[in-house]
């Protein structure tokens, strides 16, 4: 296994609040890599310090060979990382295809508008919003809109896409649907990286996990192992769940 | 040297009254995140009511402040439920477009009452002599009088059921809600006090100097400039904005002809808005 | 369903781009809404000589100048979202530098006001780079400093005759053939920049840097976040916004016979322009036309009644603020709400 990214060292601080700490992880080629932490660990920083929505204060990030620490997050988007956001940023007043049309314009592959059209249209097929590409973005539900988030990131071709809690607010037939997905894109050679509070459902779709608390790196390993990890256990507060959901769901 | 020091000691004195106009806009700005762009219509509109006051019943311009502060209240609330209410938390350029309508109005109809030709307020105040240079008494008692507004403001905002409530609808308006304030009400309230605020400073403008129906444009410009050297929605900050500008100004007029003073005045306000968007004094706001 | 899923993923994964930029011009050339533009621009070219009348000119080359700054404004307020309130500055400095170019160094009149529009873009998207930084109202307020700087700045400068302006004598239209014909000259050549304008609306939006823009204009941090280059992307708008006004400016001015700093940099025809877009409709192509064709016309009325002439500002804010508050899609997204099939032919 080769690694897509490497997170060297990341550090960012807020004011006194020392939000991510020294941390780092490997993302490798082709896997699913599930990041969990209880709240406030610091997960969607690392996930703003990543596409470059916020620099880091000290470490490196290396994604396909490249160094794109500090990068701006639309120069960190050519580079093939898209993301689908935990609180939805859909452009409302555009419709669906607009939505995943600039995700594919501006993307990793630079698509002129027609090429670009038709990536949209087949992306939006594929997350099952094939039937609502002319209406507009403002007009879909909440699970619409989840879709239309994962839609856009990857109407880029991205190589790495970060998901953030997009099974957040989703209800179980959703959910499962939702999981079809992921497992979908996946399969299509996307790595994934994804940030997940439904136990079940990171524990069985991902291949390794990386546990955070308080900005550090608390442990990393297969969902069994992390699930069977005595301190992970203290920083849930020994929830249960976690290890319950985790025998669940590990085939 | 010092003909300077006396220029910028001028200065000071008239921009305390910038001051008190910023902090009417600044208030607004700060409760309900809208620029209010009649500001300036207001300003004028305050500069006439103590013309009229002063010309119908012969009283002190300095006695009539206080019913300037009443009118403009009520004119303020009265504008609110009419124009701004509706476009509150939308996009910023409905806010603009809103308030500017209003100016528009307020300037239309005031040429047509009162076309555009200069006015002025008469007021005598025994100057006060430093050396050879002597400070003008109506500069002098604007300021004291614009200091004293500021202070009441303070008090007011910090100490009394009304003022909190604005300071609580500025923090959060939601909490404020759950917490069983009428926001609406409070932010009518608000809009009255920084519209009340403009017109005193207007009336205090008017007797300093001549003034037209379009003389609003002008303060209105100075009010912007002084809002972002205090920090926009930073009441305490707009009078050291207010008097920062005066000091500019008082600098300035040895040196450049007044005809400059407009080219300074907003290549500054540009820069200190590239430079500190939140601006230079805006420590209070957390 | 879940493996029909994965299967339709994996052939979105695999695409291969394989159109070309001429196709794309060849599907613009069939879009009958083009066409609709080109027809326009001749009517309103050609009626006045058609109909002999000289005061139809005067009228439909205020209209086609107010078309030119609405329009060029619709693509900072309508599309990217940003609100220019000093959008006039394009207008005056473009125009002292166009009629100081054909007066004072006798350089063709084209060519000053191609120089005029080149020289002020390059200012805005320099300028741009730092103001754009600003959002929502410190934008707004920073592009109102950004005018009266320039306006003092004008009104101070000699050269450019300070606060009186330059005056254009007779001579000044010689190269053109006499007072008479550079009038019409400089009418059809603000009829060709209004036109001008309207195929910049309609290219933007139907172009990839449009939809960029567009993305800016709903959501500029998630618009980043998706690739869209936005210091960029914003600077060149601003800057493109600014061209065709500027060129407009040195026409309009040129055939006034004066130009002088209140008239130039007045922040009131900057919001005129505003209250145009909001009229017909922001973020459409034909929004700000049929804007400024009615507001032309209602201020023409206003002006030639007596009772009205001293409430025009008046009536004009009365009428903004019931847009602002009741319409705030315009005549066109109202229109455009009710009758769905207009969509094709009003962009």
């Amino acid at each position: 296994m080769t690694a897509l990214l490497q997170a060297v060292d990341l550090s960012r601080r807020f004011g006194g609040v020392q939000a991510v700490s020294e941390l780092t992880f490997d993302v490798n080629q082709g896997e699913i890599l599930g990041l969990i932490g209880p709240n406030g660990a610091g997960k969607s920083t690392v996930f703003n310090l990543l596409n470059g929505v916020i620099a880091p204060d000290t470490g490196q990030i290396i994604f396909d060979g490249a160094d794109i620490t500090g990068l701006p997050p639309y120069t960190v988007a050519r580079h093939g990382i898209a993301r689908a956001h935990q609180i939805m940023q859909p452009l409302l007043g555009l419709s669906v295809l607009e939505n995943c049309m600039v995700g594919a314009c501006f993307g990793r592959e630079n698509m002129n508008l027609a090429d670009a059209r038709e990536a949209a249209r087949e992306v939006a097929q594929s997350v099952g919003l094939g039937d609502r590409v002319g209406a507009l973005a403002g007009s879909l539900t909440t699970a619409g809109k989840k879709r239309l988030e994962m839609a856009r990131a990857l109407s880029a071709h991205p190589k790495l896409l970060l998901l953030d809690e997009v099974l957040a607010g989703l209800n179980p037939t959703e959910i499962e649907h939702m999981i079809e997905t992921i497992r979908g894109i996946r399969k299509s050679g996307i790595t994934i990286l994804m940030i997940e509070h439904v136990m079940r459902a990171i524990m069985s779709l991902s291949d390794r996990i990386v546990v955070i608390n308080l900005g550090k790196r608390l442990a990393e390993g297969t969902p069994r192992e992390i699930a069977e990890n005595p301190e992970v256990i203290k920083a849930y507060l020994g929830d249960s769940k976690l290890l319950t959901t985790a025998e669940e769901g590990v085939p | 040297m010092i003909g300077i020091l006396a220029s910028v000691v001028d200065g000071v004195l008239v921009g305390a009254v910038y001051g008190l106009a910023a902090m009417g806009l600044t208030l607004i700005w700060g409760v309900m995140n809208v620029i209010n762009l009649s500001h300036g219509a207001i300003i004028v509109l305050g500069m006439f009511v103590v013309y009229f006051l002063t010309g119908a019943t012969g009283v002190s311009a300095y006695l009539g402040i206080p019913l300037v502060l009443v009118v403009g209240f009520l004119a303020g609330i009265i504008i609110y439920w009419v124009s701004v209410n509706r476009v509150i938390g939308r996009p910023i350029l409905m806010s603009l477009l809103a308030t500017f309508a209003l100016n528009m109005i307020i300037i239309g109809l005031g040429t047509a009452a009162w076309t555009t030709s200069p006015y002025n307020v008469p007021v005598s105040l025994p100057g006060i002599t430093v050396g050879n240079y002597t400070f003008t008494g109506t500069h002098i008692m604007a300021a004291v009088i614009a200091s004293v507004v500021a202070g009441i403001l303070y008090l007011f905002l910090h100490f009394t059921r009304p003022g909190k409530a604005i300071r609580a609808v500025a923090s959060n308006r939601d909490a404020a809600e759950l917490n069983g304030i009428p926001t609406r009400q409070v932010l009518a309230m608000a809009f009255g006090l920084g519209v009340a605020l403009a017109c005193v400073s207007g009336a205090l403008i008017a007797t300093l100097f001549p003034f037209t129906v379009l003389s609003g444009g002008a303060y209105q410009l100075k009010s912007f400039v002084v809002t972002v050297l205090g920090g926009l929605g930073n009441p305490a900050g707009a009078l050291l904005g207010g008097i920062a500008l005066g000091m500019v100004e008082g600098l300035a007029t040895p040196f450049t002809p007044v005809s400059w003073t407009p080219i300074i005045e907003f290549g500054l306000f540009v820069l200190v808005l590239i430079a500190f968007p939140r601006g230079i004094f805006a420590f209070t706001k957390a | 369903m879940s493996s029909s899923v994965s299967q339709e993923v994996a052939k979105a994964g695999t695409f291969k781009p394989h159109h070309s930029i001429a196709e794309e011009i060849y599907r613009h050339l069939r879009e009958p809404f083009l066409w609709l533009i080109v027809v326009f621009t001749a009517i309103v070219a050609f009626a006045p000589v058609v109909m002999d009348d000289v005061s139809m000119r005067e009228s439909l080359l205020l209209a086609a100048v107010y078309v030119t700054l609405a329009s060029n404004l619709n693509l900072m307020i309508g599309y990217a979202g940003y609100v220019n309130f000093g959008n006039i500055v394009f207008f005056g400095l473009g125009g002292y530098i166009g009629v100081y170019l054909a007066t004072s160094w006798h350089v063709n009149l084209v060519l000053s006001v191609l120089a005029g529009g080149v020289g002020v873009s390059a200012l805005a998207y320099l300028f741009g780079r730092g103001i754009l930084g600003l959002r929502g109202a410190f934008f707004a307020l920073a592009t109102i400093g950004v005018n009266e700087a320039i306006h003092a700045f004008v009104t101070n400068f000699e050269p450019w005759g300070g606060a009186t302006g330059i005056y254009l004598s007779m001579d000044a239209y010689e190269p053109l053939g006499g007072p008479m014909s550079g009038l019409w000259f400089c009418y059809y050549l603000i009829v060709l920049v209004m036109g001008l304008s309207l195929l910049l609306s309609y290219a933007i939006k139907t172009s990839k840097f449009g939809l960029g823009i567009l993305a800016i204009g709903q959501n500029e941090d998630a618009a980043a976040v998706l690739g869209v280059p936005t210091p960029r992307y914003k600077a060149i708008i601003y800057a493109v916004s600014g061209f065709l006004p500027a060129v407009a400016g040195g026409l309009y001015f040129f055939k006034s016979g004066i130009i002088e700093p209140n008239g130039a940099f007045d922040l009131t025809t900057s919001i005129e322009a505003i209250v145009m877009i909001m009229l017909g409709g922001a973020g459409t192509v034909t929004g700000p036309v049929i804007g400024a064709f009615l507001y032309e016309e209602l201020r023409g009325f206003l002006l030639v009644s007596e009772t009205f002439s001293h409430l025009q500002l008046v009536l004009a804010g009365v009428l903004l603020l019931i847009i602002v508050l009741f319409v705030p899609g315009g005549l066109l997204g109202w229109l455009r709400a009710r009758l769905p099939w207009l969509r094709k032919w009003l962009q």
